[in-house]
C-alpha cells in the first residue's frame, strides 16, 4: 500500500473510532461537543503509561489503561454534565474540552506546549483492527436492550420513563462507553504517530466529529460509519480530481463546497444520511430479493 | 496602579466580547439555537475591513480610493463590512430558520440549525482562506496609537471609543426590545412563536430582522477588532466567539444585560490570568468557571430558566 493511501486509511480509521465515541451518547439525543477533550485524555494517558519515564507498561496494557482512565473521567463528569440539557449540554462538554486542553498544555511532565513523544509504535494493522472492533462493538451495543433504551430516550424521554427505562443509567452508560471509545481513538493516534501535542486536538476537531455523526445519522449504527467515510474520503477525492485537472482553485476551495453541502443536507435529509426507515427499506429489499431467488430455484 | 491599569485593559477587551455575546444571546433567547455563524460573520467583517483598507478586495479598490480618499478608506471598510455581513445574515436566515420552519413546522426541533450554522462557519472560513490564505494579516490603524492619560492610567482612543460604542449599541438595542413595537414582537416570539403568530405577529418577517441585528453586532465588533488589534486571520472568529460564548453563559442565556456583564467579566478574567499566570493558562480559568456555572447554576447570573430546555 502506498504511503499516501496508508496515511488516509489511518485518518479514516481514527475518525470512525472518534465518531462512534460521539455517536453512543448522541443515539440518546445527547450532543457532545467535547470530543477533543476525551481524545486528549486518551492520547496523553496511554502515552504516559507507556513512557519509560512514566509507568513504562507495554503498549496493549497502556491502551487498555488509557481507556479505563478516560472511561473513569467520563463516568465522573457524566453525572453533572447530564444534568444539563440541549444547548447547555453542548456548552458544558465544549467547556470540558477547553479545560482539558488548557490544563494539558500547562503540565510540564506531559511536555507542556512542546508536545510529548510516545514510545511504542502501533502499526497500521492495529489501528484498522481497532476501528473494525469499535464498529462491530457499536452495532452490538445498539442491538442490546440498553441500545434500545437509548433509541427510545432519543425519540421521547418522558415516554421512556413511563415504560420503566432507567434514563439516568442509560445516559451515563452511553456517555461513559463513548468516552472510552474516544480514549481508545486518542491512544491509537498517539501510538501511531508517536508524537502528541494538545494543539492538534482543537475545537475544530470536536466540531468535525459531531458533524460526521449528525450528518451520517444518529438513528442507526450505520450513521457514524457512513458520515466518517464520506467526510474523510470525499474531500480527498475532490483534491485528487483538482490535481488531475490542474485546478489550484478547486483544491483550495473544496471545503467551501463541503460547508455548503452540510447546509443543504440539513434541508434535504435532516435526520442524517442513514435513517431507520432507510435501513428497514434496504433490509426488506434485500430480503425480498433473496426470497425471489429462492422461489425461482 | 498596575492592577487598575489591567482592569481598564480588561474592560476594553471585554467591550469587544460584549457585542458578540449579545449577538449569541439574542438568537438563543429568540430562537433557542446556538448560532455558530456568529464567529464566521465576525471574521468576515474583520477581513472585509482589512481588505478594504489594504486594497485587497477582489474588485473596486481604485474606485473606493477615488471616492473616499486614502485617509477615509476606513469608512468604506465599515460600510462594506456592514453590507456584506447583512446580506450574509439574510442568506443564513433562509437556511437555518425559514426552510426548516416551512418544511418541519418547527425549526428548533432536532439539531438542524446548529449543524447548518457549523456548515456556514466552515464554508465562510474556507472562502476567506482560499481568497487571502490562512496566515495572519496586518493593517496600519487609521488612528495611529493615539492615547491619553488620566493620572498615570493609559487609555487608547480607539479602545475607549469602541467600549463606548458597544455599550451605546447595547443600550439602544435594549431600548428597542423594551419600548418599541418591534421589541414587543421580538419578546412575544421568544416566549412562544405559535401564540405570537396567533396574535398577529408576522414571525417570518420579524426573524430576518433578528438575524440582521445580530449580523450588525458582529460587523461592528469585527470592524472594531481590526482597528484595535490590527492583525486578523481566518480563525479570529473562533477565538473571539468562544470567549464570548463563555461570557454569555456567565451572564445567563437570553439575557442582554447578562451578556454585557458576562462579556466584560471574561475580558477582565482574561487580562488578569495573562497578567498573573501567563498566556498559556488563560483557557483554564475562563472555561473552568464556565463549567462550574453550567453544572451548579446553569441559568447563569441573570438567566431565565425556560431557555435551552428543549432538544434544540
Amino acid at each position: 500500500m502506498s504511503g499516501y493511501l496508508e496515511s488516509q486509511l489511518i485518518i479514516l480509521c481514527l475518525s470512525i473510532i472518534y465518531a462512534y465515541g460521539i455517536f453512543l451518547p448522541a443515539a440518546s439525543g445527547q450532543l457532545n461537543l467535547g470530543a477533543a477533550g476525551f481524545i486528549t485524555l486518551g492520547a496523553y494517558a496511554s502515552g504516559w503509561f507507556n513512557l519509560s519515564d512514566g509507568l513504562g507498561v507495554s503498549m496493549p496494557l497502556s491502551v487498555v489503561m488509557a481507556m479505563l482512565f478516560t472511561g473513569a473521567i467520563s463516568f465522573a463528569i457524566a453525572f453533572p454534565i447530564l444534568r444539563t440539557r440541549g444547548v447547555y449540554m453542548v456548552l458544558a462538554t465544549f467547556a470540558f474540552a477547553e479545560v482539558v486542553s488548557g490544563l494539558t498544555i500547562n503540565m510540564e511532565f506531559l511536555g507542556a506546549a512542546a508536545g510529548m513523544p510516545v514510545d511504542d509504535h502501533a502499526a497500521v494493522e492495529i489501528v484498522v483492527i481497532a476501528a473494525i472492533g469499535v464498529t462491530l462493538f457499536s452495532f452490538y451495543f445498539m442491538s442490546t436492550r440498553l441500545g434500545l433504551a437509548l433509541r427510545s430516550i432519543h425519540d421521547d424521554e418522558s415516554v421512556s420513563v413511563l415504560f420503566g427505562v432507567n434514563v439516568r443509567l442509560a445516559k451515563v452508560a452511553a456517555f461513559t462507553v463513548g468516552g472510552m471509545l474516544m480514549g481508545l481513538g486518542g491512544a491509537m493516534y498517539g501510538h501511531h504517530y508517536n508524537y502528541i501535542e494538545a494543539q492538534a486536538f482543537n475545537v475544530l476537531l470536536s466540531i468535525y466529529i459531531l458533524l460526521y455523526v449528525l450528518l451520517g445519522g444518529t438513528q442507526t449504527a450505520w450513521g457514524p460509519l457512513v458520515g466518517a467515510i464520506f467526510f474523510t474520503v470525499v474531500p480527498e477525492l475532490i483534491r485528487n480530481l483538482a490535481i488531475e485537472i490542474g485546478s489550484d482553485w478547486l483544491a483550495d476551495s473544496r471545503f467551501i463546497f463541503f460547508g455548503a453541502f452540510i447546509v443543504l443536507m440539513m434541508v434535504i435529509r435532516p435526520e442524517g444520511v442513514v435513517t431507520r426507515t432507510m435501513q428497514d427499506r434496504v433490509a426488506s429489499a434485500l430480503a425480498g430479493r433473496r426470497k425471489d431467488t429462492g422461489e425461482t430455484e | 496602579m498596575l492592577i487598575l491599569q489591567q482592569l481598564i485593559n480588561g474592560l476594553m477587551l471585554g467591550g469587544l466580547y460584549v457585542m458578540v455575546a449579545v449577538a449569541f444571546t439574542l438568537i438563543i433567547g429568540m430562537l433557542n439555537f446556538l448560532n455558530f455563524t456568529i464567529p464566521a460573520l465576525f471574521m468576515v467583517a474583520a477581513m472585509m475591513m482589512w481588505a478594504t483598507m489594504t486594497g485587497n478586495l477582489p474588485f473596486g479598490n481604485e474606485t473606493l480610493l477615488g471616492v473616499f480618499g486614502e485617509a477615509n478608506l476606513w469608512v468604506a471598510g465599515v460600510l462594506i463590512a456592514i453590507i456584506v455581513v447583512s446580506l450574509a445574515s439574510l442568506v443564513i436566515e433562509r437556511f437555518t430558520y425559514r426552510y426548516m420552519k416551512a418544511k418541519y413546522g418547527d425549526a428548533t426541533e432536532h439539531a438542524l440549525p446548529l449543524v447548518s450554522s457549523l456548515g456556514f462557519l466552515i464554508a465562510f472560513e474556507h472562502t476567506v482562506i482560499s481568497a487571502w490564505g490562512s496566515d495572519p494579516l496586518t493593517v496600519v490603524s487609521p488612528f495611529g496609537d493615539a492615547t491619553f492619560e488620566i493620572g498615570s492610567l493609559l487609555f487608547s482612543y480607539p479602545q475607549v471609543i469602541s467600549l463606548v460604542l458597544s455599550l451605546g449599541i447595547v443600550f439602544t438595542l435594549n431600548y428597542i426590545i423594551r419600548r418599541t413595537k418591534l421589541g414587543r414582537a421580538l419578546r412575544s416570539i421568544a416566549e412562544r412563536p405559535e401564540t405570537a403568530t396567533l396574535m398577529g405577529v408576522d414571525v417570518l418577517r420579524i426573524v430576518p430582522i433578528v438575524y440582521v441585528i445580530t449580523g450588525l453586532l458582529c460587523a461592528i465588533s469585527g470592524v472594531l477588532f481590526t482597528i484595535n488589534y490590527t492583525t486578523v486571520d481566518a480563525y479570529i472568529g473562533d477565538t473571539v466567539a468562544t470567549v464570548a460564548i463563555a461570557g454569555m453563559v456567565l451572564g445567563g442565556l437570553g439575557n442582554v444585560w447578562g451578556a454585557v456583564i458576562g462579556g466584560l467579566m471574561v475580558g477582565i478574567i482574561e487580562v488578569f490570568s495573562i497578567y498573573i499566570v501567563g498566556a498559556d493558562f488563560v483557557k483554564v480559568p475562563i472555561w473552568g468557571l464556565l463549567l462550574i456555572i453550567l453544572i451548579f447554576k446553569p441559568t447563569g447570573l441573570f438567566g431565565h430558566s425556560a431557555i435551552g430546555k428543549g432538544k434544540f
